[in-house]
């Protein structure tokens, strides 16, 4: 299985090599996407996770254990779906593929698992729909 | 093959009138010709669902007991213009909230067709015929004695294009513009789009009925830039912004679904209208103008990043919603900013409206201007 995630870390474990870990002892692996050190120094990576699922089971456990929360990126990209015009201006700026609009219906599909938390959409829409959980 | 407004009339009386969708016509228009359409097909519905920074509403609070001449008037925060008699004012749709710029008249206006309730603060000088001098109230669309939307500017027949070949992304009307040419948004609702099916004006004109935001409204002037003077293509279509109406409906009546505020990021408040036109199909040449279809309409790409915006490329409606355009040998995506499922929405409704005989069709009272070009403003000091 391959998923893409978000980890954030606490200030106390921003400086741990905790990628390293998962690698080594997990069999795990990891594609970092983006990696991003706040002003409070807490950190947020979006990762890309490829693994056997009881693999993926126990580098949750492992994370948690760290204090680093594992996040889907699916609950990471908040988007109020129902009061969505379908006008499109998101899909000029969501290059991964994520927000898409045409044929033959001109609805905006929303495919969450291409999200790779570049955050543009949520400036991008008019009517403020999106938000996302990444850095601060 | 020529028909009348009564002939329309009588036939949609009947229930025998043939109504269809500006769409459904332009892929009738692939097998038929424009006398076989003209006479098959009565009457045409066009649609546009997109943001209208030029619009606002007339409001009338009512009197309160003792009397108040509003002079400085806001609703939730933001200032309304209250330089009229003494409970009028102009919701006007950019303006913002001092404190928040995000929110601003687009999002009273929604709110008010949306039946929510607002807070009114006004002051005035307090004179011997208006003695109050300052009223809170809270109000809504049912309590106020009158809401009458009229927007200076809908409709724009065609509108350019934008891309930024600057290297820093922009944050336009025109949505976010990528650097390098990252992008190009478009704004029209191509073959659907009202004026782009009517492209003389013939049918639209002062005192055309319109569906405007769920309501039925009127065409009450040409909008504000309306220009005659752009430049065609083969067609007869201009190919970039041209002819504007000014629209005219009771806020009362309208429907939530078909008007949103907006905050274009570092631009300001707008407002997502829905506008619906009906084109009678009188003759044949209006039934070629109503099958017009995405591969003849063209607009131009506009450089935002350039000094005037300047064209830089002409471009079809078929080629920008294949969600690709080549410029310069680049592959370059593209992205609507105006909504067709929602224009779609409303061309549909209208199809059942006109039909049932719920939306009467009329000759426009005067016609729009045969000639108009747009002036700039030449400031003092600048180069000419």
């Amino acid at each position: 299985m391959k998923e893409k995630y978000i980890l954030e870390y606490t200030e106390q474990v921003v400086e741990e090599p905790i990628i390293y870990s998962l690698v080594k002892h997990f069999d795990v692996k990891v594609n970092i996407l983006r990696a991003e050190i706040s002003p409070g120094r807490e950190g947020s990576m979006l990762v890309e996770i490829e693994c056997e699922p009881d693999s993926l089971a126990r580098a949750e456990a492992f994370l948690n254990e760290h204090s680093v929360r594992m996040i889907p990126i699916a609950e990471s990209l908040g988007f109020q779906q129902e009061a969505c015009i379908d006008c499109g201006a998101c899909t000029a700026v969501c290059f991964s593929g994520c927000l898409t609009i045409g044929e033959p219906d001109w609805k905006l599909h929303v495919d969450r698992s291409k999200c790779i938390a570049c955050g543009l959409c949520v400036p991008a829409c008019p009517l403020g729909l999106f938000t996302l959980k990444f850095g601060d | 093959m020529q028909k009348t407004y009564e002939e329309i009339n009588e036939k949609i009386a009947r229930g025998e009138a043939v109504v269809l969708t500006a769409e459904e016509v332009a892929r009738m228009a692939s097998e038929l010709s424009p006398a076989e359409i003209a006479a098959r097909v009565d009457v045409v519905t066009t649609a546009t669902f997109g943001a209208m920074c030029s619009s606002g509403c007339f409001i009338n609070f009512g009197h309160p007991e003792p009397g108040l001449r509003m002079e400085s008037v806001s609703l939730n925060g933001v200032p309304i213009f209250g330089g009229l008699a003494a409970v009028d004012a102009y919701i006007g749709t950019t303006e913002v909230s001092p404190s928040n710029p995000c929110y601003g008249g687009g999002h009273l206006i929604e709110a008010l067709v949306r039946g929510e309730r607002l807070v009114l603060e006004a002051h005035g000088k307090g004179t011997d015929c208006y003695p109050r001098r300052s009223a809170r109230t809270i109000i809504d669309k049912d309590n106020v004695n009158e809401i009458i939307m009229v927007n200076p500017r809908n409709a724009y027949q065609n509108y350019p294009a934008a891309t930024n070949s600057s290297n820093r992304i922009m944050y336009t009307y025109m949505g976010t513009l990528l650097p390098r040419f990252g992008n190009i948004t478009y704004s029209t609702s191509g073959e659907l789009s009202p004026l782009l099916n009517d492209p003389e004006l013939k049918t639209i004109g002062i005192g055309t009925r319109v569906f405007l935001a769920g309501a039925q409204g009127f065409v009450s002037w040409n909008g504000t830039q309306f220009n005659t003077e752009k430049p065609r293509n083969e067609f007869g279509l201009p190919v970039s912004n041209a002819r504007t109406l000014m629209l005219t409906a009771n806020v009362k009546k309208m429907d939530p679904a078909f008007i949103r505020a907006a905050y274009f990021e570092r631009y300001g408040v707008s407002l997502f209208l829905g506008v619906g036109i009906p084109i009678p199909v009188l003759d044949e040449d209006i039934a070629r103008s109503v099958s017009v279809s995405n591969q003849q309409i063209q607009t131009t790409i506009c450089d935002y990043a350039a000094p005037g915006h300047p064209g830089i490329a002409k471009v079809s409606y078929a080629e920008l919603r294949s969600g690709y355009v080549t410029l310069e040998g680049k592959k370059i995506r593209t992205a609507p900013l105006s909504s067709l499922t929602k224009a779609r929405e409303i061309a549909e409704i209208l199809k059942k409206q006109v039909a049932s005989g719920l939306f009467p069709l009329a000759p426009p009272v005067q016609s729009l201007p045969d000639h108009a070009v747009v002036r700039g403003l030449r400031v003092e000091g600048d180069a000419i």
